[in-house]
């Protein structure tokens, strides 16, 4: 086989047939938001029961129809879940979540699956998400099925179509998922999404298990995808420079709660959180050493746990710049400049912290007050 | 250390083949080809590549940790000495004490039931005659050299009670408590998120620099070899395609695979837009081309790339698989 057909085979045709297309962007820009989270909370027991674990804590943001919003964090800091939870997968413990406007709770079992449907998810590992025992095919029309309301011959032919708008050939559609690399196999769980008409999916580090060489290839799929039907991603990952290169704007997340929130290039270029900048600076750059910034932010020590956060702002114990204020009390979430959050008593529109070494503990209304 | 010259290297990988399946001597199945490299006292070379390519395999073969059917041609000299020929006694000796590995899950290497400074403890008394009190003390010692906080108390703990990068760490410790000469670290950043990342990527350069010794470091982050390397030697489909120095190869690359590799990579300060990638696939190793391997994925694909390549000086300090690469100008990770 050879693989660069599938990769610059045009996919005009594709977008006529497809309902998908046509139905998934009723409104422009202006519109409501895709989904709109308000003080989303998602707790679980710890193991032993006694405790709660509390994922996430607090956390608010929308996203517009055809807008790619990252989240990026470390490992612990809840961005799965919070991706679960937009999918429908994880019911909040607290906060609400409204899914073009309407809040699901309360709603029959069947009206609830009905809507949940246009918000999807493609998970990390295109392997574990695909059935070994079912063809390719099989696997595509599943979610159909369970969608009810078309024909076999309806199913089929939509799935071969879906199949060709993921830049995959129609004879894999008899193979089963050994037979695909990684990357075709995520080109199939891309594939299987479509026929949902989705409004939004979640794309939880689709790429992580991905050779490098390939990434790119699905990275511009999902890109094709949304101008086409105008979907909105919850693009999740730890890797800052693809979450960079892929949103419109990007959310921050440590320990459960947002950090930060702002345009992609301001706060990749411009972080106003300290925890934003350490992140950055963390990050391995392919670069000759002369073009590397030369000395990074070190963060000292790790995580803490979710069971029992630090009080104040969470981030305190790694902050090079904590004071006794950021034990006491926790940051207001404040729009620092236009569209751009952040939680950091320290923070100000110029930039990072402002000399957050000079300030006094004592006052604690830095900044509350700045815009 | 013996009686080599003092500028000879300290490994010497001559044309280390590795394969599975052999019948009546024949290997079967052909992993890597062909492999050769040096590794000078205290240099540290990266080896990048994709998965399938070979890295970790070769890395493994270094330390004789193949499985039972794998098969070994060339040979790897280790100060003059052919660890591919050694005996497994011969090995037992030099593993852990002259060569030590770094594993990339550290949950997996370590054992759930012995304490930490039990199994540090384990590589030295294997190799040294110490006392219970030095060995403790040796141990205690190279667990606050790796930055683990409150030292002797960790000792006595079990790696569950430890996080991932304190474990990561303990690895390091355990593989250097005999002061290798050589460290051989698998993906040793892959599984830690990337501010623990940096903190284990500094501790390696960190502990290089000061205790002289060399480090193999397999990965295929190129970020991560671009900061702890100083040369980088990039393998496709079980062959070394490029051989340089690290700033030299992100710059400058001279075959068009590291080239591709390096535009693939999503970089920070980039504007949205496409992304760049290298279509196709690596070839299988049951069906290798003839040819130059990349060929069927190369842009720069053309007569002559149908016969074999061979590593080729294509300037000072630098190798490359490619008959075209001395006319070429390739792209780098800097635009």
């Amino acid at each position: 086989m050879n693989p660069r057909e599938t990769l610059t085979s045009p996919r005009s045709e594709a977008s006529a047939g497809n309902v998908a297309g046509t139905a998934a962007r009723p409104e422009a820009e202006t519109a409501a938001p895709v989904i709109s989270v308000e003080d989303l909370a998602i707790a679980f027991p710890s193991l032993d029961g006694r405790e709660t674990v509390k994922a996430v804590d607090g956390v608010s943001f929308a996203i517009a129809p055809g807008e790619t919003f990252g989240i990026i964090g470390e490992s612990g800091s809840g961005k799965t879940t919070i991706g679960r939870a937009l999918a429908g997968l994880l019911p909040p413990t607290g906060g609400t979540i409204r899914y073009d406007g309407e809040d699901l709770r309360g709603m029959s079992r069947r009206d609830w699956r009905d809507r949940r449907r246009r918000y999807q998810i493609v998970f990390q590992d295109p392997n574990a998400a695909l059935d070994p025992r079912m063809t390719i095919l099989q696997s595509l029309i599943e979610p159909m099925k369970i969608a009810g309301g078309r024909s076999p011959e309806e199913m089929k032919a939509e799935a071969m179509r879906n199949l060709d708008r993921a830049g995959l050939r129609a004879e894999l559609a008899d193979r089963h998922p050994h037979e695909l690399s990684g990357g075709q196999k995520q080109r199939v769980n891309i594939a299987r999404v479509l026929p949902l008409n989705p409004r939004l999916i979640v794309c939880d580090e689709v790429v992580a298990a991905l050779d490098v060489s390939i990434r790119g290839e699905i990275l511009n799929l999902f890109a094709e995808l949304q101008r086409e039907f105008g979907i909105a991603y919850a693009f999740i990952a730890h890797d800052l420079a693809i979450v960079a290169q892929v949103s419109d704007r990007i959310a921050v997340t440590y320990l459960g709660r947002f950090m930060e929130l702002g345009p992609a290039e301001a706060v990749t270029e411009r972080p106003l959180h300290p925890y934003t900048a350490a992140l950055l600076s963390a990050e391995p750059r392919p670069l000759p050493a002369h073009l590397r910034a030369p000395r990074r932010i070190e963060l000292k020590g790790e995580i803490p746990s979710p069971v029992n956060p630090p009080s104040g702002c969470r981030f305190r114990t790694r902050c090079p710049h904590a004071q006794g204020l950021c034990a006491q009390q926790a940051p207001e979430w404040r729009e620092v400049r236009p569209g751009h959050h952040v939680a950091c008593h320290f923070a100000g529109p110029d930039g990072l912290v402002e000399h957050a070494s000079q300030q006094s503990s004592a006052k604690t209304d830095t900044g509350g007050d700045h815009r | 250390m013996k009686d080599m010259a003092p500028d000879s290297p300290l490994l010497r990988v001559e044309g280390l083949g590795i394969g599975f399946g052999a019948r009546r001597g024949r290997i079967a199945l052909r992993i890597t080809e062909g492999v050769s490299f040096d590794i000078a006292r205290g240099e540290r070379v990266g080896l990048v590549g994709e998965s399938g390519c070979g890295k970790t395999i070769t890395g493994l073969s270094l330390m004789r940790l193949l499985p039972g059917n794998a098969r070994i041609e060339g040979r790897i000299l280790l100060d003059g000495e052919d660890l591919a020929k050694a005996s497994p006694p011969r090995m037992r000796k030099i593993r852990g004490k002259r060569i030590a590995m770094i594993f990339q899950e550290p949950m997996s290497a370590l054992d759930p039931v012995f304490t930490i400074g039990a199994q540090i403890g384990e590589a030295l008394t294997l190799h040294e005659t110490v006392t219970r009190a030095e060995c403790r003390e040796r141990v205690v010692e190279m667990l606050a050299a790796v930055g683990i906080p409150a030292p002797e108390k960790r000792h006595d703990e079990y790696p569950h009670q430890l996080s991932g990068g304190m474990r990561q760490r303990a690895m390091i410790a355990m593989a250097l408590i005999c002061k290798p000469e050589l460290i051989v670290a698998d993906e040793p950043t892959t599984a830690l998120d990337v501010t623990i990342q940096a903190q284990i990527m500094d501790l390696l350069r960190d502990l290089s620099e000061r205790t002289g010794t060399a480090l193999l470091f397999i990965t295929h982050d190129l970020g991560v070899v671009a900061e702890t390397c100083t040369r980088m030697i990039t393998m496709y489909a079980g062959q070394v395609v490029e051989d340089a120095p690290v700033d030299a190869a992100l710059t400058r690359p001279r075959h068009p695979y590291t080239s591709g590799l390096l535009r693939s990579l999503p970089q920070l300060n980039r504007a949205r837009g496409e992304f760049a990638f290298i279509a196709g696939r690596v070839p299988s190793p049951a069906a290798m081309p003839a040819g130059c391997r990349f060929r069927s994925r190369c842009e720069l694909a053309g007569p002559g790339c149908e016969a074999p390549q061979t590593l080729e000086r294509v300037e000072e300090g630098r190798l490359a698989r490619c008959h075209r690469a001395p006319d070429l100008d390739l792209p780098g990770a800097v635009a």
